[in-house]
């Protein structure tokens, strides 16, 4: 066991139709992850403004995943093709600002992919706790 | 401020199981806002819910808060729990404590603290919820079918036989379309027009339906629901309820030489003419490009003969305004021009034909009245060669050919060559393919009889060129399983042409903002689970303009589609979802971004006259979201550069609180 | 022996700029062949050989000199596969391969006919003495 490993706070995008059912199928099969993921539920991985990434790396955040239907599958038709580009560009700007590539992450999970959200969340989480505290985005204003 | 209920639920012990749902409901208590928290076995059960009614009465509550299983599993249950209360329903968050913590963490002290966590940005989100009202528009109970093919043909009727009034606009003379120039379909060789033209008169004598022939679809507005569509009605100086279809005018006019597009060219009609003899509306059409009296004012023959005094060499176009609730489209296809190939020498010899051509020559009313015989000398061809994917799969060719499949070649070439055998075996038959593709229901068999049954020559490999010499055409071909160079003198050769959407389908999906994909298919709202909708909502996709289909599949689209219909046609009025974009038309700079990335083209921009701060009135363009067409997926809200568009239910301010209390 | 074949091919497959995985074998190239009789592999052959890294029996082969690059595969080619573009980059291969002419000096007297300039006959001794 290792008791002094550093917790992540990391923060989960979920769209409603793929993603946040593919999380809910991972809790019915009771499939373990870490509780250091905190998901927020969107209508669609398109919904999510690069400010709300911006918003939790400044206020604390050690990792920032967005997850989306596949693509072709879209509830929205074309919905996850806005975010596939939004997010390189915006993963490449952080990563230009000190937000390391590995603090960031765009995948696409189905809703019958329980598994592989909660493998996706385990090897995430693994990946954000490695590089310890994220401080390189904080907002002094609102340091608490 | 907000006054806002927590209700956490233990669900048994599914929750209380690895959440403590007492230091939840008091953790959760010091929240801003909150006025009242308290956990209880069940929320969802009736002692729940009176629980939440209870307390939303005695504490005059404005938001609720329940921590407890997805929000897909009780968000309505909660949502009617809170408009029973008296309150809008949609001032119900759910905290997802049991699929996404409890059930997923096993340790006490961890699952505790996230459930707190997801908690306190349920009240975050609470605290700038806004009761939301959903929108009602009422629905135009009639239906437009474009295309009057056998796809629009099964949808139309489909639909009137639910009892829905149903318009068919129908750009030639007749209904029908391609179906109605086949010979047998396979694999079962039924005629086509027997199966066809009893459908025909259906629709003629359906009081449901209306006809509109010799029509275009001319400008759509509006949306689901509620569209209002102008058709071009094109002047055929025939009055259609006058004539009666005898035909004597096609027997007398004097002008006989012009091609007759119903056979393809391969023989002629006169100026007035009905396309075929079976033709629904039963009406004759005098085409202006070929009429003397329309050309030159000298003739007047047709008049003179029709006794029911039909012709009107004034007819004008005319235009109809029509409103309709849901518009199916089912403008079909067409095969592609061979102009470009060359090597089969399609353009060099009238002995080198399309498979529609085939058609026509071996249809009992076509221009040989179903003899084989080649259009050059009118001559039984002995050897006939078939080419497959002719443009088909064609990735390299883009101005020639289609990447894609067309799907029907290989079962109409085994139709022509089994044909062939069948009534002259004294002909050689070669099919010369590449793959030969068969999935469908009692679709191998049939391939399978034409080679054993009947002796149709498949090779597999390519023809690489003909060359018409003599009253022959040589056919130089690959035989790749013999590794042999063939070189075939064939009396006929038959190119599969790939077939594609019809020309008219682009500027339509225009009008429809429909989407359509490279090759100008409309696309479907979703590939397998939606495959008859358009993602534009009230529009709907029948036969072979959303993909190359063959007779069967087509027909099950069709009734598919009008099932959709009349599944919105009952309805008397459209409750939509009020978690829709909004724009604020002070932030709003006119821009066009959302109208762009909308998938639904439900942002459309007017032109607003403000009140500006030094009492001037400027007129400015702001974006405007039909709250009826909106899905809410929010693609408007990311790509507005100001900020002015938003979407509620899921606003920015929201999501950043949520953010923010998971943060914090 | 197999590695080796398998990184002419690649060699191949880069200097001539052709995919040979676009194929789906459906002939055409053979089909449009004028010099087919001529030839021990066809077109869609070389293309399926340069695919699978079968390369030994191509360099060896004459069909290599038959090839007229005439291009008429090229120009038919539904998928854009471009057969003569192959069969010259294995025409390309050979010549780089040093010592491995498809023929060598003891084979030029036998070909000797009355009609080759002398300036030839020179020319593919100096050639294949290499």
């Amino acid at each position: 066991m290792q008791v002094n490993k550093y917790r992540p706070l990391i923060v989960a995008f979920c769209c409603n139709w793929c993603s946040y059912a593919g999380a809910d199928l991972a809790g019915n099969n009771r499939l373990n992850y870490p509780a250091d993921v905190k998901i927020i539920r969107v209508p669609c991985s398109c919904r999510v403004n690069p400010s709300f990434v911006l918003r939790a790396f400044q206020r604390g955040a050690d990792g920032v995943i967005i997850c989306g239907c596949h693509p072709g599958d879209c509830h929205y038709t074309s919905g996850n093709y806005y975010t596939r580009r939004r997010m390189a560009l915006l993963f490449s700007m952080l990563d230009y600002l000190g937000i390391e590539r590995e603090r960031t992450r765009l995948e696409w999970v189905s809703a019958a992919e329980g598994a592989k959200f909660a493998a996706t969340m385990n090897d995430f989480a693994e990946q954000v706790a490695a590089l310890g505290e994220n401080k390189r985005l904080e907002d002094l204003r609102c340091k608490r | 401020m907000q006054r806002i209920g927590v209700f956490v639920c233990w669900c048994g012990s599914n929750i209380a199981g690895t959440v403590d749902v007492q230091a939840v409901s008091d953790a959760l208590r010091n929240e801003p806002g909150v006025v009242f928290s308290t956990n209880y076995q069940y929320m969802c059960s009736q002692a729940g819910q009176d629980i939440i009614i209870q307390a939303v009465k005695e504490h005059n509550l404005t938001g609720i808060v329940v921590c407890s299983c997805s929000p897909r599993m009780h968000e309505a249950t909660f949502r009617k729990t809170a408009a029973a209360a008296g309150l809008n329903p949609y001032m119900v968050e759910i905290a997802n404590i049991r699929e996404q913590c409890s059930w997923v963490h096993k340790d006490m002290a961890s699952g505790t603290e996230k459930a707190i966590i997801l908690g306190k940005a349920a009240v975050a989100k609470v605290n700038l919820n806004a009761p939301l009202t959903p929108g009602e528009t009422p629905v135009t109970k009639r239906a437009l079918v474009i295309g009057g093919g056998i796809a629009g043909i099964q949808t139309a009727l489909d639909i009137a036989d639910a009892g829905f009034p149903v318009d068919i606009v129908e750009k030639n003379p007749t209904i029908g379309g391609k179906m109605a120039q086949l010979d047998k379909t396979f694999p079962t060789l039924d005629c086509a027009a027997c199966i066809l033209t009893p459908k025909m008169v259906d629709v003629a004598q359906n009081d449901n339906i209306r006809i509109f022939s010799y029509s275009e679809v001319e400008d759509i507005k509006g949306f689901v629901g509620n569209f209002d569509v102008k058709i071009r009605k094109k002047a055929r100086f025939v009055k259609e309820d006058i004539c009666t279809g005898c035909g004597l005018c096609t027997e007398k006019c004097p002008v006989r030489k012009v091609p007759n597009e119903f056979n393809l060219g391969m023989d002629n009609r006169r100026a007035i003419y009905i396309p075929f003899a079976q033709a629904v509306p039963k009406v004759a059409t005098i085409d202006p490009d070929a009429c003397n009296m329309l050309k030159s004012g000298k003739c007047g023959v047709c008049s003179k003969v029709c006794t029911a005094g039909a012709i009107d060499y004034k007819q004008q176009d005319e235009i109809l305004d029509e409103k309709y609730g849901a518009i199916v489209v089912a403008t079909g296809f067409n095969p592609i021009s061979m102009d470009k190939f060359d090597e089969y020498a399609y353009n060099q010899s009238k002995d080198v034909i399309t498979s529609l051509e085939f058609e026509r020559l071996t249809n009992a009313a076509g221009p040989t009245q179903g003899k084989l015989l080649r259009p050059s000398d009118l001559k039984h061809p002995h050897t006939i060669v078939f080419v497959q994917c002719v443009g088909s799969r064609c990735a390299s060719c883009a101005e020639k050919g289609k990447e894609y499949c067309s799907k029907i070649c290989c079962m109409y070439t085994a139709k022509h060559a089994m044909l062939i055998r069948d009534k002259y075996p004294d002909t050689e038959v070669y099919v010369f393919y590449i793959d030969v593709r068969t999935p469908g229901k009692n679709f191998d068999e049939f391939y399978r009889r034409a080679v054993e049954e009947y002796g149709v020559k498949y090779i597999k490999g390519m023809v690489g060129k003909v060359v018409p010499e003599g009253d022959k055409l040589k056919v130089q071909a690959s035989d790749l399983i013999a590794g042999k160079q063939l070189h075939i003198d064939a009396d006929l050769v038959v190119l599969a042409a790939a077939i594609e959407p019809d020309k008219s389908a682009r500027p339509l999906a225009t009008m429809l903002t429909a989407s359509m994909d490279t090759n100008d298919f409309f696309t479907e709202a979703h590939p397998k689970l939606r495959p008859v909708e358009s993602p534009t909502a009230g529009v709907f996709l029948s036969g072979a303009c959303q993909g190359p289909k063959d007779i069967p599949e087509t027909v099950s689209q069709a009734s598919a589609a009008a099932a959709k219909v009349i599944g919105l046609l009952v309805k008397d009025k459209l409750t939509g979802n009020p978690c829709v974009a909004s724009a604020n038309e002070m932030m709003c700079n006119g821009c066009s971004t959302c109208e762009r990335v909308c998938p639904y083209g439900a942002i459309t921009y007017i032109d607003k006259e403000f009140r500006m701060p030094d009492r001037t009135v400027a007129t400015r363009r702001v974006a405007q979201v039909n709250p009826a067409v909106c899905q809410g997926c929010g693609a408007c809200t990311v790509a507005c550069m100001s900020g002015a568009m938003d979407l509620r239910g899921f606003m920015s301010s929201q999501i950043i609180a949520e953010v923010d209390a998971i943060c914090k | 022996m197999h590695n080796d074949n398998r990184k002419i091919a690649d060699e191949i497959i880069l200097r001539s700029g052709v995919n040979p995985r676009k194929c789906m074998k459906c002939g055409k190239c053979t089909a449009t062949c004028p010099a087919f009789d001529r030839m021990e592999y066809h077109p869609h052959q070389f293309v399926y050989m340069v695919e699978t890294g079968d390369i030994e029996p191509l360099l060896e082969s004459k069909s290599l000199y038959t090839c007229l690059s005439c291009f008429a595969c090229v120009d038919r080619c539904p998928r854009g596969v471009e057969p003569a573009k192959l069969v010259e980059g294995v025409r390309n291969a050979v010549i780089r391969q040093q010592g491995k002419n498809h023929m060598t000096a003891d084979d030029v007297p036998g070909k000797l006919d009355s009609d080759l300039p002398q300036q030839a006959i020179v020319s593919a001794f100096r050639k294949y003495t290499k």
